[in-house]
């Protein structure tokens, strides 16, 4: 087997192990800590796919951002010196049936879809078509992210504040 | 057999149906949010697997990147959202909060 | 000209203030407490006193060159890049420059040192100093700057320090309403010249050249030559609104009023700011544009008339006025009125050579009267001060000299400069025996109230009470050090511009790379002679009345100032009542204004307003009745049946989020397999 393709079985099994990891763990603190597995091996798959600003970006916000709130949340609400810090599941087995099913038909259309290719497939650095792109055909909607983004940090900030009792 | 677009989406969709699963079965708020995250990253393993494999430009890139933008409101609001239901009501049960509920 | 020599240091002579500033602005405040202030004044001295040596290199660099390619630029990057502007943050020194950065940092760094001593008691001792040093870089920008909009940025710099620096002790609401009153004031200026930026960027973009470098600007000027707007030359306009920016930052009519308010600042302020440098922006600006403005000979009417009647105006004024520091500013005003006649009639070099004269003796003035006030306790009026040159021997005689230097006294360095104007008043192509004659009467005026002010202070019997008289003391070595150099500098100044019958004029020499040749004058040196004497006869003549009225007061003031029955004194000592005009005019204009829109608001605006409202109410009326029958009829059974179909459907909403996400998992999973069997 070639090295590269060893890597990527390597690197998709780290993702595939922590997400379940994640999906199975009876302890929140192990779920939470096996995200990290799962959006770097994610970042991983981007190199793969010669997607450098996206996996730098993947890195960035979520393994620095998105990762980071959520183990504040998970402290915020949890006494840490709990042993047992609960992370309760209900209904594993029609949950089981249903996504074994939902994969099951996913696989398939996978396979069965004559999916279009290029013809030659280019590695070249992407971060400077990005930007292009951003400030040409995707002005509006980078714009408006950046809206949406402010109102994410208001509302967050307004939510999360603890009320003054009067 | 070389790595080709069929990979990646399976890891999409295996990706997918873990997040699902995570969903579906947890009571905790902040596993139903990572969960939502799981599923968030399989969708943008698709996109930039499209613009991968198939016509080379990087609009897919594009908009993995929104998306991975409105992970980053979704988590901000949604935690926030989860901290505010936990000084209230003292859980993050989904199960519990039903107030709005008749 | 066409290949200017790069270097790299004179970025260090602009940047070297910005350094020290951004040092005492940001630790200033705790370094003063935790170290002292000596570290502070090193932080704050050290910069422009390196810059001065800098300027000095660039001074020499310049005299090794041969006198056509005397030229030096740093560009450090380019700025903006727009279509077709192309701005670039460089500096260049070339003759007109240099002399200006040797008179910035020069007497700049004087007055750094000065102000350690008399700043010395003050609790914002950092504050002061990172201001003075912001408005060195500021000014520096302004007069390196190659391009109109980097110098805008100095330009306004430079107001912004001003007004920080007038607003200096805050804690007086006299101090920020003067300071907001300059910033006000020059921001009208300032509107002028962004205006006259534009204009001429957009008048070289016409002709595709658009452009804001100097050089270039000088370059495609001639293509403007006949372009019109509104039936006005585009060079004229532009140049007009140039002016009217010059007219704000160094004080003419109309908008020199904030300049006697700004003397609330600190004395040393009052010196740099207010005399010596920034109110000098306006000259060096049309000296810089000087192509332009020779271009259009209107707007250079306009401007020796706006210059010789400013220097008439305030030259009345400050005849009157009793605060010491207030005789100066108007001095001041009248001085620059001296510059821009000398503009006006196209003779940039005169200008340029006043301007440099002028900083040494009016900044030696300045601080003088700092050093007197320093030791009368903080007192202004002159008619509680005399006496005083026994207390403070070093003072009396710098300020001797440079009140000799301002009144024109042959051999002092004010004498050569403003001789240079009125000749070329006189003899310039764009002259004229009138420009000359009452340049002249504004002579004879400085002499008067400048050798008043001196009698005034320094002769005759103390006025002061008890309290004052025992703590006169002379400043110390740090104050007077520099009142010494500014002295010398009064005199040895204007040995550097002789005028044309005593030998060669080497600062018109100097300058002439870019400024041009001075204008062949039409008169001989007999005539320059005859007129240097008329000048000199009324000045001596200001400062005899001055003598016989303050010195031996053989003739009594009220003699004076109940001519016409009293309405001239009193015209001038409220300077005209301009400021109650303006306050008239413009501030209780804009409120009229604004009274009249509430009228209009009220019954016009309103009646159409209330008119409509009926109109609605009556329409809102009749549909109500439809409303009420028909529509609701309508909506109140669609109501019921959707409260019918909720009461029925409720008991799907369970509110388990599961048991949501269930229902969505299975509908997708009914659609996917939908399509792929029977769909495809």
């Amino acid at each position: 087997m070639e090295l590269a393709t060893a890597i990527f079985y390597l690197v998709a099994a780290v993702t595939v192990g922590s997400a379940a990891m994640v999906a199975f763990s009876r302890n929140i603190i192990y779920s939470a800590f096996s995200l990290l597995g799962t959006f770097a091996g994610v970042a991983g798959i981007y190199v793969f796919l010669g997607a450098d600003f996206v996996a730098a970006v993947q890195v960035l916000i979520y393994v620095g951002g998105i990762l980071v709130l959520i183990l504040f949340a998970v402290m915020l609400t949890h006494r840490i010196t709990d042993v047992q810090i609960t992370n309760r599941a209900a209904g594993r087995i029609p949950a089981l049936v249903m996504v074994a099913v939902f994969i099951a038909l996913l696989v398939q259309t996978i396979q069965e879809t004559p999916w279009v290719k290029a013809k030659e497939i280019v590695y070249v650095p992407t971060t400077g078509a990005i930007g292009d792109l951003f400030l040409q055909s995707y002005l509006l909607p980078f714009e408006l992210a950046s809206l949406v983004l402010l109102a994410a940090l208001i509302g967050a900030v307004v939510l999360a504040r603890k009320e003054i009792k009067e | 057999m070389a790595i080709g677009l069929t990979h990646y989406l399976v890891l999409g969709a295996i990706l997918f149906s873990l997040g699902l699963y995570t969903v579906l079965t947890r009571r905790n708020a902040i596993s139903v949010l990572m969960g939502v995250e799981l599923i968030l990253n399989s969708a943008n393993i698709n996109y930039v697997a499209f613009s991968h494999f198939s016509s080379g430009n990087v609009d897919g890139q594009i908009y993995a990147i929104f998306v991975i933008m409105l992970a980053a409101a979704e988590a901000a609001v949604g935690l926030a959202i989860v901290l505010a239901i936990f000084q209230l009501f003292h859980t993050i049960d989904v199960g519990a909060v039903e107030t709005l509920k008749e | 000209m066409e290949h200017p020599i790069q270097t790299d240091y004179l970025r260090w002579i602009v940047l070297l203030p910005l350094l020290g500033a951004g040092w005492n602005g940001l630790l200033g405040a705790q370094l003063q407490k935790r170290v002292g202030k000596w570290l502070v004044s090193l932080f704050a001295c050290a910069p422009v006193v390196f810059s001065f040596l800098l300027s000095l290199a660039a001074f020499f660099g310049l005299l090794a060159l041969k006198p056509e390619e005397r030229f030096l630029t740093d560009r450090v990057y380019a700025w903006l890049s727009l279509g077709s502007l192309h701005v670039d943050v460089a500096f260049w020194v070339d003759p007109l420059s240099a002399v200006m950065i040797l008179v910035v940092t020069g007497i700049g760094g004087l007055i750094h040192i000065y102000s350690i001593g008399y700043m010395h008691e003050d609790r914002s001792y950092w504050r002061y100093f990172a201001f003075l040093n912001l408005f060195t870089f500021a000014m520096l920008l302004l007069v390196t700057a190659d391009n109109l909009l980097l110098m805008f940025i100095g330009w306004e710099g430079v107001g912004l320090c001003s007004y920080a620096l007038i607003g200096f002790w805050y804690q007086d609401h006299v101090n920020t309403r003067a300071g907001n009153k300059a910033f006000i004031v020059n921001r009208v200026g300032d509107f002028g010249f962004i205006l006259g930026i534009f204009l001429i960027f957009w008048s070289l973009d016409q002709q595709g050249h658009g452009t804001v470098a100097f050089r270039e600007i000088a370059t495609f000027a001639s293509l403007l030559q006949g372009q019109e707007i509104w039936g006005i030359g585009v060079v004229t306009l532009a140049t007009l609104f140039l002016f009217l920016g010059a007219t704000g930052k160094s004080a003419q009519i109309p908008l020199y009023v904030w300049l006697p308010d700004a003397m609330q600042g600190p004395t040393p302020v009052s010196a740099l700011i207010h005399a010596a440098t920034m109110v000098t922006a306006g000259v060096y600006m049309i000296a810089r544009l000087n192509f332009l403005f020779s271009m259009a000979p209107v707007t250079l009417e306009v401007v020796a008339s706006v210059g010789v009647a400013t220097a008439l105006l305030a030259a009345t004024i400050a005849l009157t006025q009793t605060d010491i520091k207030r005789v100066l500013a108007y001095s001041t005003i009248s001085q620059l009125g001296y510059m821009f006649l000398a503009a006006g009639v196209a003779a940039y070099g005169a200008a340029i050579f006043h301007l440099m004269t002028h900083a040494f003796f009016k900044a030696c003035l300045f601080l003088g009267s700092g050093s007197v006030i320093h030791a009368m306790g903080g007192e202004q009026d002159m008619r509680k001060m005399g006496g005083l040159s026994r207390s403070l021997p070093w003072t009396f005689w710098t300020f001797t000299i440079a009140v000799l230097a301002i009144a024109g006294t042959p051999l002092t360095a004010g004498f050569f400069s403003k001789d240079e104007i009125l000749w070329q008043a006189f003899s310039s192509p764009h002259g004229s025996s009138w420009l000359w004659l009452l340049g002249v009467a504004g002579a004879g005026m400085t002499a008067f109230y400048m050798f008043r002010q001196l009698f005034l202070v320094f002769f005759g019997e103390c006025r002061a009470d008890h309290h004052v008289q025992e703590h006169l003391h002379e400043s110390p070595k740090v104050m007077t050090l520099p009142l010494v150099v500014l002295a010398v500098g009064s005199i040895a100044a204007g040995w550097i511009g002789l005028p044309g019958i005593f030998g060669p004029n080497l600062f018109a020499q100097w300058l002439e790379p870019v400024l041009g040749a001075a204008h062949e004058a039409h008169g001989s040196g007999a005539a320059e002679g005859t007129l240097m004497v008329f000048s000199v006869g009324v000045a001596a003549f200001g400062f005899y009345l001055a003598y016989l009225i303050y010195y031996r007061r053989a003739l009594a003031p009220e003699h004076f100032s109940s001519l016409a029955g009293g309405l001239l004194y009193r015209l001038s000592y409220n300077k005209y009542y301009i400021d109650e005009i303006y306050q008239f005019v413009f501030i209780r204009g804009t409120l009229l204004l604004a009274r009249i829109g509430v009228w209009i608001d009220q019954y016009i605006i309103d009646f159409i307003v209330d008119g409509s409202a009926r109109t609605t109410a009556l329409v809102s009326w009749v549909n109500g009745l439809f409303d009420n029958y028909v529509i609701d009829g309508i909506v109140n059974q669609l109501a019921d049946s959707t409260f019918a179909a909720g009461d029925k459907f409720r008991k799907v909403q369970t509110g388990n989020i599961n048991s949501y996400l269930y229902v969505i998992l299975g509908a997708v999973i009914v659609a996917i397999i939908v399509k792929l069997r029977y769909w495809s």
